[in-house]
Formats: structure tokens, sequence, C-alpha cells
């Protein structure tokens, strides 16, 4: 059995969720502050990737990042770069998909944070950076988390817009969820069902992070004062 | 030391316009909720920031409108302590003071005093603790710790008893008393209970819908509040709209009785009096009653009344002790209003008769 949609998988799933994982978290930052309107239309905006087919989010990127496109004609010009039918293109696409996720259990922890802390903080001479890593996030640390593993479950099952912009090459742009598809599609039963195995594992061991993440979380709340 | 602000800022229908100065005392801003007592130390910690004005603390301009100056909250010394004491919940006691030293530069000096400030404030065996580990008197004390170990110029303590037990209120209050009296320095307490204003302060600033009705020492706002907010929050119970008749008689309509007075100012539109100063064995102002009630204290009795035939006034309470009231109980009762007693009052313009 070749491993390389796994290895493949887990490293499309891992970078985009790091990315993600600070691009959602300081989206929620200034956006939980901004006024009520602006919050109102730039949620709906950066939601949308959750509930658009993920087709449809393909077909967007690829309208942008194709090779005659607007950025993806720009940078082949200038790198002589393609950005799509590589690996790496897959990025783009669980990128996109991931970022209301995170983005939006990062926003419900900002929200759930006693304002008091950081005014008392400040008032005590604290940098605003000190209180954001050393009080802000470690306060809503297990909701941050808990979205961050719900992302990369969510970029590891990333199927529709992957397919489009990376397409299936075995051995280079073939993930677990575009090898199962192509290996129904070619009639090959015995190894699918390999790899339907493999992911379920995976996505069971994600989900039981989650769940020990928000235990966790409750537990401070009933013990006291706070 | 000293603090000298005049501040405005409006926030929906709300209006805030604050104006005192003050030195080297313990101020209470006292006022019901919704007030503007906090809003106004979180303009002066720099939190919130106010439309127009300035604030001045020790010489020190935080805020001026005019001369485009806001400093912010981190570069304004200001110690303020909030109602839930706002302990950062992921740190230790120790961690959390050490946190409130972070301006210290000297790593050597800034643990003398964290170690100073643990001692004197009785923490040394919380220190590995959390503060949801704590009870609601220690989590007090690390908040006052934390504060002071940040050597700010100002104190201020916002409602700082609301979040505890009536039993403890009695002695923590000795506690912050005695930190008060060691600052050395301004402390302005925020506070609805008269009682801990009277007990906490020298000088009172009374809030009402945002503006400061009155202002002097606690003795001569509770001895001769000027405005009705003012007679309310020191805890004057009885209070009627007045008519004038005379030059020294006047109408209570609440009440619905003819009373002398000594003389009435210019604004007065209410008279109150305190329901212990009301008696059965005066001579000035003698009104026929009925007892409608009386309402048993757990040290006292309160005796509701209202003038015999009168039919949809406003009862006067009388507060005396229970053995007396076991004495002189009665269906009807001759009560008497000591001109001294009463208190002529401005209160709002909607409501004048």
């Amino acid at each position: 059995m070749d491993w390389f949609p796994l290895y493949n998988s887990l490293r499309i799933a891992g970078i985009s969720t790091f990315i993600i994982f600070f691009v959602g978290i300081f989206s929620a930052y200034y956006i939980a502050k901004a006024p009520r309107w602006i919050k109102g239309v730039l949620d709906v905006v950066l939601t949308l990737p959750l509930v658009l087919p993920p087709t449809v989010v393909g077909y967007l990127l690829l309208r942008i990042l194709g090779p005659k496109r607007l950025i993806g004609a720009w940078v082949l010009d200038l790198f002589g770069l393609k950005l799509t039918m590589t690996w790496w293109s897959a990025i783009f696409a669980t990128a996109v998909v991931i970022f209301p996720l995170m983005y939006r259990t990062a926003r419900g922890a900002f929200e759930s944070f006693d304002e008091t802390l950081a005014y008392s903080g400040q008032s005590l001479g604290l940098s605003n950076t000190y209180i954001f890593w050393r009080i802000r996030m470690p306060c809503c640390r297990q909701g941050i988390l808990a979205g961050a593993v719900l992302a990369f479950a969510r970029a590891l099952g990333e199927y529709g817009a992957t397919s489009m912009i990376s397409g299936y090459t075995p051995g280079r742009t073939a993930t677990i969820s575009t090898t199962v598809y192509q290996l129904w599609r070619t009639n090959d039963d015995a190894l699918a069902f390999k790899w339907v195995l493999v992911n379920m594992a995976i996505s069971f061991v994600v989900l039981l992070a989650i769940n020990l993440l928000e235990k966790k979380n409750t537990q401070p709340k009933e013990k006291g004062a706070f | 030391m000293s603090i000298s602000i005049d501040i405005e800022k409006k926030l929906g229908d709300f209006f805030l316009k604050a104006r005192f100065d003050a030195e080297e005392v313990t101020l209470s801003l006292l006022g019901a909720s919704g007030s503007g007592k906090s809003m106004t130390l979180k303009c002066i910690a720099g939190i919130e920031t106010p439309d127009r004005g300035r604030i001045i603390v020790n010489g020190v301009t935080l805020f001026d409108s005019e001369k485009h100056i806001n400093l912010s909250p981190q570069d304004r010394h200001v110690g303020l302590m909030f109602q839930n004491y706002a302990l950062f919940p992921n740190m230790t006691v120790l961690q959390n003071i050490r946190a409130g030293a972070k301006r210290e530069q000297n790593k050597e000096k800034r643990e003398r005093s964290v170690r100073r400030v643990m001692e004197s404030f009785g923490l040394a065996t919380l220190a590995d603790r959390y503060p949801h580990q704590l009870s609601g008197g220690q989590q007090q004390r690390v908040a006052l710790a934390r504060i002071l170990v940040s050597d700010p110029g100002i104190l201020l303590l916002d409602e700082p008893f609301s979040a505890l037990d009536t039993h403890l209120r009695f002695r923590l209050e000795q506690v912050v008393r005695g930190v008060i009296r060691s600052f050395g320095k301004t402390v302005l307490l925020v506070s609805h209970d008269r009682d801990e204003v009277y007990r906490m302060a020298d000088y009172i600033a009374v809030m009402d819908h945002g503006k400061i009705e009155a202002f002097g020492d606690k003795k001569t706002i509770f001895a001769l509040p000027v405005t009705k907010t003012g007679a309310l929050l020191t805890g004057c119970k009885n209070i009627s709209a007045i008519k004038k008749i005379s030059e020294d008689r006047v109408y209570a309509v609440d009440w619905d009785m003819e009373l002398s007075v000594g003389s009435i100012p210019a604004r007065a539109n209410h008279i109150g009096i305190r329901m212990h100063d009301v008696s059965i064995d005066g001579t000035e102002n003698v009104v026929h009653c009925r007892v409608l009630e009386a309402v048993e204290n757990p040290f006292s009795v309160t005796v509701l009344l209202t003038p015999v035939g009168s039919q949809n006034a406003t009862p006067i309470g009388w507060e005396t002790e229970k053995e007396f009231w076991k004495e002189h109980k009665a269906a009807e009762l001759d009560i008497s209003l000591p001109v001294k007693a009463l208190l002529l009052l401005e209160g709002d313009a909607d409501e004048a008769q």
C-alpha cells in the first residue's frame, strides 16, 4: 500500500491549519472590537465558505488562481509559478474552507473573555502584547484549541475544492479523500475500504481530542467563584 | 496628592457630567446603580474616553480634550480595583502579584516589593493557589496587594464589597481602611451603600443621572442633604412634595399635612424627615395619625402612619425601639415632626409641584 495520500493529506491539513490558526485568531480579535455593523457584514462574508458547496469554493478559487486569471496569471508571469494542479494548491482550498471554523470558535472564545481582566492589566502597566499572549490567550486557550482541531479535521476531509484545484495525480497531488473516490471509481474496493478505515481512525482521534478539550474547559467554572 | 476632574461624556441617552477636586482625602462617589459612578472611575483610569474635559491627578494631566492629551491606561499609574477584582484566572496568587509589579525594571527590587506586599497582606501561604481556589475576602486581598505593588498615584475602588457576603464586609472594611490609611494618597471609593461610605470616606460626592448633585464633607452631606437624591441616598426614607403656603408654612402633598418650617429655600420643592427623627413626645408640628402597620426590624420597629381622616396619603415612617413601641402601642397617635429635623430639598424639576 502506497502511503503517499496519508502523508499528503496530513501536510496539507497541517500547513493550512497552522496558517489559519493565526489568521483566524487575529481576525476574530480585531473583528470582535469592530463597530456592530462592520462586524455584521464581515461575519457574513467570512462565514460564507462554511455554507457554500466546496465545488463553488473550488470554482471561485480557480477563477482567481487559474493560470489565465487575475492572480494566477500575475504569479505565473512574475515567478513562473503555476498556482493550480500542485500538491500545495490544495492548501488554498482547505484554508478557505476551514477559515470560518477557526474564526467562529476563536471569536466565541474571545467574546466570553472578561474584558475587565484586560482593563485591570492595562492599568497595572502591562503592555497590550503581554495581555494578549499571557492573559487573553491562556484564558481562551481551550476554545481556540478546540477550533484548531476542528479546522484540522475539516481540512483532512476536504474533497470538493481540493480535487478541483489540485486534481488527482497519484504520488503527487493525491489525498486520502481523492484517493478513496478514485479507487471506488476504478473498482478497487478492497484498497478503498482500507483508506476509509484510515480516515475513520484519524477522525475518531480528532473528535476525541475535541471532547477532551471541551471537558477541561468546563471544569474551573464549576469549581470556584470565577 | 490631588485629583481634579471635569469631564463630559454622552452614551446614548445617558449624559455624564462629573466635576470635582479632592486633595489627599478619601472621596466617595455615592449613587444608585446607573448614576455614572463606575463610568467616572473608568474615565480616570483611561478605559473610557470622555467626550470633553480634563483629568489631572497629582499634577499630571491624564486627559485634556483641548490640549489633545490622552495618556494610555498603562501610563496613568491609576490603581483601579474592579467589583469582581479581575484577578487573572490563569495565574497563581504569586504570579498575579508579580504581574502587578511589572513596571519596576530592576528584578531584585521587584521581587523585594512583591515579597513585602505578600507578607503585609498575609498571602504568603496562598502563593501557589489559583484565584478560583480563594474565598471572596482572599481574592480582595490579592487584588489590593496587586494594585499596591504597582505603586499607583491614586486608588480607585469600585464597589469593593459588593461581591462579598454581608457578614464578611465589616471585617474586610477594616482591611481596606488600613490600606487607605497607609496609602496616604487620594482614594476614590464608589459605592451605593450609605453606611459603608460614611465609615470609609471623608468627603462625599452624591451622583445622580450622571451629575454630581452634592459635594462636601460627610458630616455635612448626611446632616443637611440639599437634594432629594442626596436625602434618599443618605437614608432619608420619608420624602414628600410640598406646596408653599406662607413664608414658614408648607403643605406636604404626599403626606397630606400642613407643617411649620424654619425658612424655605427658593428652589425647595420637597420635604424630608428621617424615620428616627419622628417622635411622639414633641410639641412642634403635632399631627393626629392613624397607625397603618408596625413593621418589625431585627432591632427596631417601623410604624407607618397617615393623618386621621386622610384617604390617599403616603404613610410616614417612624422608627423606634421595640420596647418603646410595646409601651406606647395604639391605633391612633399624635406624632411630632420637629422643625429642626425637617429637610427642605430640591427635587427633579419635572416633579416640582
